[in-house]
C-alpha cells in the first residue's frame, strides 16, 4: 500500500504555496497518496478567478473583496511590494520555465492529489461551496487528523 | 521489452521526476527508460526516487550540459 502525505495549507502567500504544490506533485510522484487541507488564508488558492454570486452578508462581502481571489491572485510573503514583487516573480519563474502555481494545482489534480477545504475557516471567512474550483472536498479537523494519523509526512504551511 | 525515450530538458523541478513516474505507470515491468534532464537536482532526486518505487537504475551519466539515466522499470 502507498505511504501518505499530508500538508496543511494555512497560508495564502503565493511562494508558500507554490512549494506546497512542487511538494504535493513530487510526492504523487514518488507514489504517495497526498492530502492537502486548505484552510484560513489558504483558502483563496481555491477560490475561482471569476465572481460568482452567492448570498453573503457584510462582512462576508468585505472578506470576499479584499482576499486575493484565486491562485493567480495571490502575493509574495516576501518584496511583494504591492503586487509588483508577484508579477516580477510570475515573469521570471516563467522564463526560468518554472511550472506557475495554476499549472501545479491543475498537475496535482491529475496525479490524484485529494484537496479538502476546512468548512470552519470557508465560514468564517465567508466562502461558499460555489467560489472554489471543482473536485474539492470540504471537511473539519477530524478528517484532517484521521488522515495525518496515517500519514508518515506531515506538514504545515 | 519496450524502451521508452524522455526529453526532459528545460523542465524544472518537479517536472522531470513527475515524467519518469507517468511513463513508468505506462511502462510494464522490464521496460527501460531513458530520460535526458537539465535540472541539476534531478541526478540526486532520480535516485531518491527508483530506492522509492523500487525501480532500478541502470546506468546515471552527468555532463556539464545534462544529465542522462537509465532505469528498468520493475
Amino acid at each position: 500500500m502507498a505511504d501518505k502525505k499530508t500538508i496543511i495549507v494555512f497560508s495564502g502567500d503565493m511562494d508558500k504555496v507554490m512549494a506546497s504544490f512542487i511538494i504535493a506533485n513530487g510526492a504523487a510522484a514518488m507514489g504517495s497518496e497526498v492530502t492537502m487541507f486548505f484552510t484560513f488564508w489558504g483558502l483563496n488558492v481555491l477560490r475561482k478567478a471569476q465572481k460568482i454570486k452567492v448570498k453573503k452578508d457584510f462582512m462576508e462581502k468585505m472578506f470576499g473583496w479584499m482576499m486575493p481571489r484565486g491562485a493567480e491572485k495571490l502575493g509574495l510573503s516576501k518584496m511583494n511590494f504591492g503586487g509588483m514583487g508577484a508579477v516580477m516573480m510570475k515573469q521570471i519563474m516563467k522564463k526560468k520555465n518554472v511550472n506557475s502555481l495554476p499549472e501545479l494545482i491543475e498537475s496535482a489534480q491529475a496525479m490524484g492529489v485529494r484537496m479538502i477545504a476546512c468548512t470552519m475557516s470557508m465560514d468564517v471567512m465567508g466562502i461558499k461551496e460555489e467560489e472554489l474550483i471543482d473536485g474539492i472536498e470540504f471537511a473539519g479537523v477530524a478528517t484532517y487528523l484521521g488522515e495525518s494519523d496515517e500519514a508518515n509526512v506531515n506538514l504545515f504551511i | 521489452m519496450a524502451e521508452f525515450n524522455l526529453n526532459c530538458k528545460g523542465l524544472q523541478c518537479p517536472g522531470p521526476i513527475m515524467q519518469v513516474f507517468k511513463t513508468a505507470k505506462e511502462a510494464q515491468p522490464g521496460d527501460i527508460i531513458h530520460v535526458k534532464v537539465t535540472d541539476r537536482g534531478f541526478a540526486k532526486d532520480i535516485q531518491a526516487w527508483c530506492k522509492k518505487t523500487g525501480n532500478e537504475m541502470l546506468e546515471l551519466v552527468e555532463s556539464e550540459t545534462e544529465i542522462y539515466a537509465k532505469i528498468l522499470r520493475k
